[in-house]
């Protein structure tokens, strides 16, 4: 597989030098963010706002009421969680296009409870105004700038960084307010999103290969949540959904997805797979074990769904990716 | 400074607390007391300091436009009644905005709404709420949530200096909201920035909703305060005009400016101070009705 290093720190740099209003604020993590090359080539577009977020938040409003485009950089944590009134009232209810540009999602980091945003989906998405993208892969950081760009409003991005694998085609870019349909099928619907997508992809091969007509399909627009094509494939489907996130169970993906079946009456059972409370300090694949946001977690959904076992063990899934331990 | 020019202002200022007074005569009780401590400010801010364009807001109220979105980003702003952005003209910002009574007052008072605007004010469906949102008279921003005004206000004004514009930005802070953190996260970030185009006028009323603030929290010593985050703070009688305006023209060359206004919240209605310090929101009983009323008719 395809790993692209630092792919936002370079698309950054090539979005910036096509739209000169653009600018990039720090609260002292733009080193942890890829925007360090950002700072050197455009110092007077990178505006340092020091350890402070609730006035950068605001300060950001202001620039975005005359016109520049602010793209906020820090950990994702710290843009809903911490300031989430500042989002509200400075940002949202006037309906800026204000892009926050959350970093370390979910339990992508090692830095434990206090740096791991578990439930920003489910707070962004309850938030007027707000769209929300949830980046699964490089060809995805390579287009999710500019759909914020182009959405008439404010952007909450849960990005990737450092080394990301490329799950989809650069020539297949993403596209807003739609899913990605990697694979076909009518026994049973999987969506996944984030670094889950990558786990789903595993267990799909190996429920392909013992005659489990799946259809999975990655979704990394959450809000808004009208894709069709979604709909369709959940009412198509004989057995039931399966929903895999990196992130609470309440307020995701998987909330998102059960409110569609239920508004549409489709009554099919679900599995929603991910976090049930927080978690803690450890490598990403230790944590994604731990809590089950894994292939092995996906094949269990499937049997139970299915009513019946797949025969599927740890042996017939390929090898999880191995990741290096990364900085906080 | 022209005599003319301050007894206008002094007039302007009376005429809002009097419009305000008769709000809380009419209907029981309104935030009177943030109307004696801010009168002379707002007035002298709208009439001699400022530098704003012709209203082009409509010159009566206006039912409300509904919540800003995708699909609606065309309604008609507030700040529409301080004038047109221009590069050199100034821009103002109201944090405090428990004020809106008096923001409106202070239009009508110098000719940018109708005269008799305050008959909507506060009233169901109408864009003269109690508390200022984007669409109200005179307002750039919804500022309930106390200490992100003062932000956004900052922000526009690291905008418009990016941009080489010659304005300047204006934002009208309570005192009892210095408490909030955010409000020196901005004075520290407009210092880095050196916003000198950036200025902060305060009603230090010493009052907040609990009582007086020095019962409250330490705020004090003010001046020093704003000192060491990096602005330059002057401080004068709220209630002098004449003393604000000298204190908008204290030289802050590479600083933002914090204009730091001493005023009561019982200026011009003596039987406030009966109720000192318990005047967030003042209301007027039936006992009390006459003794007010004589005031009002006395104005």
């Amino acid at each position: 597989m395809e790993m692209v290093i630092n792919c936002h720190e370079n698309n950054m740099l090539r979005f910036a030098a096509e739209h000169p209003e653009v600018l990039v604020l720090s609260a002292d993590l733009g080193t942890s963010c890829e925007v360090k090359q950002f700072r050197s080539r455009f110092p007077d577009r990178y505006l340092t706002m020091g350890i402070a977020e609730q006035n950068m938040c605001s300060w950001a409003a202001g620039l975005c009421r005359e016109g520049f485009r602010p793209f906020l950089h820090t950990f994702a944590v710290f843009l809903y969680r911490r300031i989430l009134d500042q989002v509200e009232m400075s940002v949202a209810y006037p309906n800026l296009p204000v892009v926050f540009v959350g970093f370390v999602p979910g339990i992508t980091t090692p830095g434990g409870v206090s740096h791991q945003s578990i439930n920003d989906v489910a707070v962004m998405r309850s938030v007027p105004n707000m769209a929300v993208f949830d980046i699964g892969d490089a060809t995805e950081i390579e287009c999710v700038l500019d759909l914020a760009y182009a959405y008439n409003g404010p952007v909450y991005i849960r990005m990737l960084r450092k080394e990301v694998p490329r799950l989809f085609p650069a020539d297949q870019p993403m596209e807003f307010n739609r899913a990605r349909t990697l694979s076909r099928g009518t026994d049973l619907l999987l969506l996944s999103s984030s670094i889950c997508t990558e786990e789903a992809m595993r267990a799909t091969a190996a429920l392909r290969q013992r005659g489990v007509s799946i259809q999975h399909m990655h979704v990394s627009t959450l809000k808004p949540f009208t894709d069709p094509a979604l709909l369709q494939a959940a009412q198509e489907v004989r057995y039931g959904v399966i929903t895999i996130e990196n992130h609470l169970k309440i307020g995701g993906l998987g909330s998102a997805m059960a409110d569609l079946m239920a508004e549409h009456g489709v009554q099919k059972r679900m599995v929603k797979i991910g976090l049930d409370g927080y978690a803690h300090g450890a490598s990403k694949l230790y944590l994604m074990k731990k809590y089950g946001l894994d292939a092995t977690n996906i094949i269990q959904a499937a049997e139970s769904l299915l009513g019946a076992s797949t025969g599927i063990t740890e042996a017939d899934l390929t090898a999880a990716r191995f990741e290096d331990f990364l900085e906080v | 400074m022209e005599r003319t020019t301050l007894t206008a202002i002094e007039k302007a200022a009376k005429e809002i607390r009097k419009q305000i007074l008769k709000i809380a005569l009419e209907r029981g009780g309104c935030y009177l007391a943030q109307a004696c401590s801010s009168a002379e400010i707002v007035a002298t801010l709208y009439m001699e300091v400022m530098n704003l364009g012709p209203s082009q807001g409509a010159w009566r109220p206006a039912p409300f436009p509904g919540v800003p979105g995708p699909g609606n980003m065309d309604y008609q702003k507030g700040s529409l009644y301080n004038g047109l952005p221009a590069p050199d003209r100034d821009r103002f910002f109201v944090s405090c905005c428990h004020y809106a009574s008096v923001i409106y007052s202070a239009l009508a008072a110098t000719g940018r709404i109708c005269p008799d605007c305050m008959d909507k004010f506060n009233v169901d469906g109408w864009n003269m709420e109690m508390i200022g949102a984007e669409h109200s008279p005179g307002f750039e921003n919804t500022a309930g949530s106390l200490g992100q005004t003062v932000s956004i206000a900052a922000g526009t004004a690291h905008a418009r200096k990016l941009r080489g514009e010659s304005g300047r930005v204006f934002c009208l802070l309570g005192d009892g909201e210095l408490q909030e953190g955010q409000t020196w996260e901005c004075v520290q970030a407009a210092s880095y920035y050196q916003l000198e185009n950036f200025i902060i006028v305060v009603d230090a009323n010493g009052q907040q909703v609990e009582g007086a603030i020095e019962h409250q929290m330490v705020l004090e010593p003010l001046p020093a305060r704003f000192a060491a985050f990096g602005a330059e703070c002057v401080t004068c009688d709220g209630h002098a005009p004449e003393e604000i305006i000298a204190a908008a023209n204290t030289a802050h060359p590479g600083k933002p400016l914090v204009i730091l206004c001493r005023t009561r919240g019982t200026t011009g209605i003596p039987p406030l101070e009966k109720r000192w310090p318990y005047l967030h929101f003042v209301r007027i009983s039936e006992a009390e009705r006459a003794e007010y009323q004589a005031v009002y008719d006395a104005m």
